[in-house]
């Protein structure tokens, strides 16, 4: 009996000590996992190689840089945007060479490492809604392209507000952690069995067109999963949800649609809305037909998003309603069969938004409105108004739309647009 | 009997196991497809504004939204930049032109300002008077010793302001206006600097505010309601959204 308490200190002081020895384990993991990794050398051209910076100027467009390192109303490129994510709102950073306030005082070293590894010039872990995990695919020399692009830019001197991220996001130990968990610094390897224009394509949208970043899913930290699947995930704090990208099956038609909406923000089978009308806008018009293709080449071998299950039918009296609200407010536009207005109006017969399996975007379409973005290739696009309706009658005319023409998707309730207002 | 019956009672049967040709069985046969057409039209593009600022933008004082059909050209343009880039706060607004260039809201607004529609007779509400006096001396004569022109003196004599850039203040909803001075007041509405309104507003006490949103918005419109050519003489106050 004497011994007892004598066995129960010594298993406890086992206990601990092994508990001792796993933490110690688990942050030298952690910390291998956070060293500075080697530099490749800097490309050889100087950065003030005037083709270099067009080039530089190219891809900033084809990584939407400006995106979020532009404040609304703000100057290009000088940060200020802040970014929603559940863990707090992250502002995105200067990118302008200014020496107090933006990246003035950075090398051609300093900005690789920020996009290949994550970290700042300072060696502080930079925080992943900054896409460092696709980013890291980038190959040095477009890294130093860029660099010399924003090098070229004029000085503004506007200080960086300081994310506002909860406890313990806003730590490096956690960062430190995530990284562990989620990041490995890595380089696009071609895959030689591969056309160029396949490679191209896939270095386009996994690297620095970092799609992953809406189109995948995220775990409860904030971590893409299994990111070049592309299998559509939900935005993080937006009511948008981001379809799945893989064009597998679906033929050359598809992939033609899918150049077709990047390139003008409309196609034959929907067009761009919500946050992808942002990223058409700012980024994708831009590219170059051939970049467009490639990637639209390389999507071709992900998989489809799955055919959706057919769903209960909406309850008849809520399909009578939404059929009357159709015909009255939407078929002028759309179509009494839903056909839609080449090069105006969207069709909703067979338009894979339509019948996706959450209702959200066609309920931020109906709250909101909106119009396709105006691109060089649609400068003046039509428009949809806010319809100011009860969210019995907006969830009855998208039961109605997706459960007509040969759809069968789910039907809406009315809750379902409750919680989006 | 039964033998006689027989031939009906079997052609019942057969007619009942036979298959229904697919145009019986289907609702009334659909209109012959035909392609669906919009008018080409700037009118037509502009379907989303008018779904809140009423048919051809001609929203009436009585709700809150502003009448934006025959508003000068460059003031809608610049409202229309400011909704979009964040100098006036109206998140459906700023959604709806998020995506959307310079040039085509230009267009956008040229196609409001050519709209030149009548307007409804202002709303009949009880007068105070001395609310009426107040609002009207601000309005007509404005007030020196405050430092305040009369908004006669910018938005034209018959105040269906001046083109480009000053907007008319008749036809309007009295708390579109309430609201608008008061945005000045607090910095949530912006113009180009030096940003003359938001001077002035914040030289107006609220009971100004009240008492000339109330004396606009019950005016009814003169005869020629479009704005006047731009004025010869100087503007009183430094303006900078209203190009020189």
């Amino acid at each position: 009996m004497t011994t007892t308490p004598i066995t129960w200190r010594r298993w406890a002081a086992l206990a601990s000590g092994s508990l001792g020895v796993v933490l110690l384990a688990m942050a030298a993991t952690v910390w291998r996992l956070n060293r500075v990794t080697d530099l490749p050398a800097a490309s050889a051209m100087a950065v003030t190689d005037a083709r270099l910076v067009a080039r530089g100027a190219y891809l900033a467009r084809l990584g939407n840089c400006a995106g979020c390192h532009t404040a609304r109303g703000g100057l290009a490129y000088a940060g200020g945007r802040g970014l929603a994510t559940p863990f707090g709102t992250v502002v995105a950073g200067n990118l302008t060479p200014d020496p107090l306030t933006g990246l003035g005082l950075w090398n051609a070293d300093d900005f690789w490492r920020a996009l290949h590894d994550g970290r700042s010039r300072d060696g502080r872990l930079l925080v992943p809604a900054f896409p460092y995990t696709e980013f890291t695919q980038i190959v040095r020399a477009d890294s130093d392209a860029l660099f010399a692009y924003l090098r070229s830019l004029r000085p503004v001197p506007q200080p960086n507000r300081p994310h506002e991220l909860r406890f313990p996001y806003n730590t490096q130990a956690a960062q430190a952690v995530w990284r562990a968990l989620y990041f490995r610094p890595g380089s696009f390897r071609p895959e030689p069995a591969r056309s160029a224009e396949w490679n191209r394509g896939a270095y386009l949208v996994r690297g620095l067109g970092h799609c992953a970043a809406c189109h995948a899913p995220r775990n409860v930290l904030g971590a893409t999963q299994d990111a070049q699947a592309l299998a559509g995930g939900q935005l993080p704090m937006q009511p948008w949800y981001a379809p799945a990208l893989g064009l597998a099956g679906l033929g050359e038609t598809a992939a033609a649609h899918m150049v077709a909406l990047l390139k003008t923000g409309t196609g034959p089978q929907g067009t761009a809305s919500g946050p992808m009308a942002e990223v058409v806008f700012n980024s994708t018009q831009h590219w170059s037909e051939a970049d467009l293709q490639a990637a639209a080449l390389y999507l071709q071998d992900l998989p489809a998003a799955p055919a959706p299950r057919p769903a209960q039918p909406a309850p008849p009296e809520q399909m009578a309603l939404g059929a009357q609200l159709y015909a009255r407010h939407c078929a002028d536009c759309h179509g009494p069969r839903g056909e839609g207005v080449p090069g105006a109006y969207p069709p909703l017969a067979g338009n894979p938004s339509v019948r996706l399996a959450t209702p959200t975007n066609l309920i931020q379409s109906v709250l909101h409105g909106g119009f396709a973005p105006a691109t060089a290739g649609n400068p003046q696009p039509y428009g949809m108004p806010p319809m100011q309706w009860q969210d019995a009658e907006i969830a009855a005319v998208l039961s109605f739309v997706r459960q007509s023409w040969g759809e069968s998707a789910g039907a809406v309730r009315a809750l379902d647009v409750t919680k989006l207002r | 009997m039964i033998r006689r019956l027989l031939p009906f009672i079997l052609a019942a049967f057969v007619g009942l196991a036979w298959p229904v040709p697919p145009a019986l069985a289907a609702d009334p046969p659909a209109k012959p497809a035909t392609v669906l057409q919009v008018p080409d039209t700037l009118a037509q593009r502009a379907l989303a504004c008018t779904g809140c600022h009423g048919p051809q933008g001609r929203a009436t004082p009585t709700g809150y939204l502003p009448r934006i059909a025959g508003k000068p050209a460059g003031y809608l343009h610049q409202q229309l930049l400011s909704f979009r880039d964040g100098r006036r706060q109206h998140d459906g607004m700023a959604r709806l032109l998020q995506n959307l260039t310079d040039d085509y809201l230009m267009a956008l607004a040229g196609h409001f300002a050519a709209l030149e529609l009548p307007y409804p007779a202002p709303p009949r509400r009880p007068v105070d008077e001395a609310s009426a006096t107040l609002g009207r001396q601000l309005v007509e004569q404005g007030d020196a010793g405050r430092g305040l022109p009369a908004c006669v003196q910018c938005h034209g004599a018959a105040m269906t302001g001046v083109s480009p850039a000053i907007p008319g203040l008749l036809g309007l909803p009295r708390d579109y206006l309430v609201a608008q001075l008061g945005a000045w007041r607090t910095g949530a509405r912006q113009a180009t600097a030096p940003d003359c309104m938001a001077v002035l507003a914040k030289r107006l006490q609220p009971q100004d505010i009240g008492a000339v949103a109330e004396w606009l918005s019950t005016r009814p419109l003169p005869a020629d309601t479009r704005p006047a050519v731009a004025a010869a003489q100087p503007l009183p106050v430094a303006c900078g959204s209203v190009a020189p």
